[in-house]
């Protein structure tokens, strides 16, 4: 239904902590094997449940400053953001079943 | 395209349609029939890593069209996580492990090898017919399964652990070394990955400290002189590390002298775990018989189980060596192990000479 796009540090703000929808964000970088290996995941959850929710991806590579503020230490990690605030946080590559669980009370 | 044809293409079946069981062993013309059954696959892996790929290379090769389940998360195995790999022969310059990983894989699928990249969550390993079932609930059957699940991260077993995972301590230096620029970190471990993540970690952090609970380090001579020669890691001698510390992310760790048992704590930001690894077998329980570390059991130098028709290879059973290319070598030993089980099936599947 709809696709993953890409935030920087400069539209993270209006795009994710003032957007109205729930946002998922997917924290990534090149040199990280498990985010290459759940990025089609996520791609799948946001064709199958972007209606209910924002999927965006942010590459903590060129985009220093956010994971920095969001205390991000671990890839991939993927946060869920409702109202502003982050309402779940996710460390580590799960399978798609694993993250539906984790993600169903939103769809 | 008929029926028979499409349900091979893709892959699974569901359980409730399946055929009724297999012939009783002797009757040798429904066996015959039995083994002819489109829906049966020749054979499984499960896992990939260089013991499954190559398993499923070999397979391939052989003409078994096996199916591999890959794993979701983990297809390419522990190798996915490394940087550079300098000992797998053939590659004088060394190799990424992500792409040897994806060499290998390209080169079971040309030979036929199917990949699934999804986890199994459920064997039946004990029939003639074995089942894997992924996480989307396809359930495959085959004649014969590999068994190739590799291993995954030991963990120290602190109570903290859990409260800073991803808050400081990590299990995957090349993911994670980034977010400690100019930080204070430590390293505990004393074998090869533990030398080259605290190797590679010296890119980003200020300092590294290697934690061993020994006086010298396990790794190889080579990763060994690497780490003495590095004017940023400081090794911690007979050190354990009992707790850690920190408001929201980790702050410090508590370390135990080994021999004395005095404690001292040591600040740093970030933990990189290389203690080793367990295998992955928690599926096999009750089926396969598994050593007391959970490592499977295999028949002398083959690679046979104690089930007929189930192979194991790779860090699955290596207690000793692990290294890519043991596994690599196991996984080869196992499919042709599988490929001489498949022909004494179908021996036995000839009907008696008069």
């Amino acid at each position: 239904m709809s696709e993953v796009t890409e935030v920087t540090d400069s539209d993270f703000v209006d795009r994710v902590v003032m957007n109205p929808k729930p946002t998922l964000v997917d924290y990534w970088a090149d040199w990280c094997a498990p985010c290459k290996q759940i990025s089609p995941i996520i791609d799948e959850l946001a064709r199958e449940h972007g209606d209910k929710m924002d999927f965006v991806k942010l590459d903590t590579n060129t985009n220093p400053r956010t994971p920095t503020e969001q205390g991000i230490l671990a890839l991939p990690t993927l946060q869920v953001f409702v109202g502003g605030r982050v309402v779940k946080s996710i460390q580590g590559a799960r399978s798609k079943g694993a993250l539906l669980k984790v993600l169903t009370e939103f769809f | 395209m008929s029926d028979l044809n499409l349900t091979r293409t893709l892959g699974a079946v569901n359980l409730n349609n399946l055929p009724a069981d297999p012939p009783a062993r002797g009757t040798a013309e429904s066996w015959a029939g039995f083994l002819a059954d489109e829906q049966i696959r020749d054979v499984i892996v499960v896992g990939s890593g260089p013991a499954g790929y190559t398993a499923a290379i070999y397979a391939a090769r052989a003409g078994l069209k096996p199916l591999v389940l890959e794993g979701a998360v983990t297809a390419g195995g522990a190798l996915m996580n490394t940087t550079e790999v300098e000992n797998y022969p053939g590659f004088p310059e060394g190799v990424m492990g992500p792409d040897l990983m994806g060499h290998m894989r390209t080169q079971a699928e040309r030979f036929g090898a199917e990949m699934i990249t999804d986890d199994a969550v459920e064997v039946d390993l004990t029939g003639d017919v074995k089942t894997v079932t992924d996480t989307e609930g396809n359930t495959y059957r085959a004649h014969a399964v590999i068994l190739a699940t590799g291993s995954g991260y030991r963990r120290l077993g602190i109570p903290e652990e859990d409260t800073y995972s991803g808050r400081g301590v990590s299990w995957c230096a090349t993911c994670d070394g980034f977010f400690f620029r100019d930080k204070d970190i430590a390293v505990v471990g004393g074998g090869d990955s533990a030398a080259e993540e605290a190797t590679f970690l010296t890119r980003f952090a200020k300092s590294v400290t290697l934690v061993h609970r020994r006086d010298t380090l396990r790794a190889s001579k080579i990763m060994a002189a690497r780490v003495e020669r590095d004017p940023k890691i400081t090794p911690a001698w007979n050190s354990e590390i009992v707790g850690m510390g920190g408001a929201k992310t980790l702050e410090s760790l508590t370390l135990r002298d080994a021999r004395t048992g005095e404690t001292r704590e040591l600040a740093v930001q970030g933990l990189f775990e290389a203690i080793g690894h367990i295998p992955r077998s928690e599926l096999l329980v009750g089926q396969v018989h598994l050593d007391e570390s959970g490592y499977v059991i295999v028949d002398g130098d083959s690679t046979r189980t104690n089930l007929r028709g189930v192979f194991a290879c790779g860090d699955l059973v290596d207690h000793t060596y692990r290294q890519a290319i043991t596994a690599a070598g196991s996984g080869c030993r196992a499919a042709l192990d599988a490929e001489r089980f498949l022909a004494e099936l179908h021996d036995e599947a000839q009907p008696p000479i008069r």
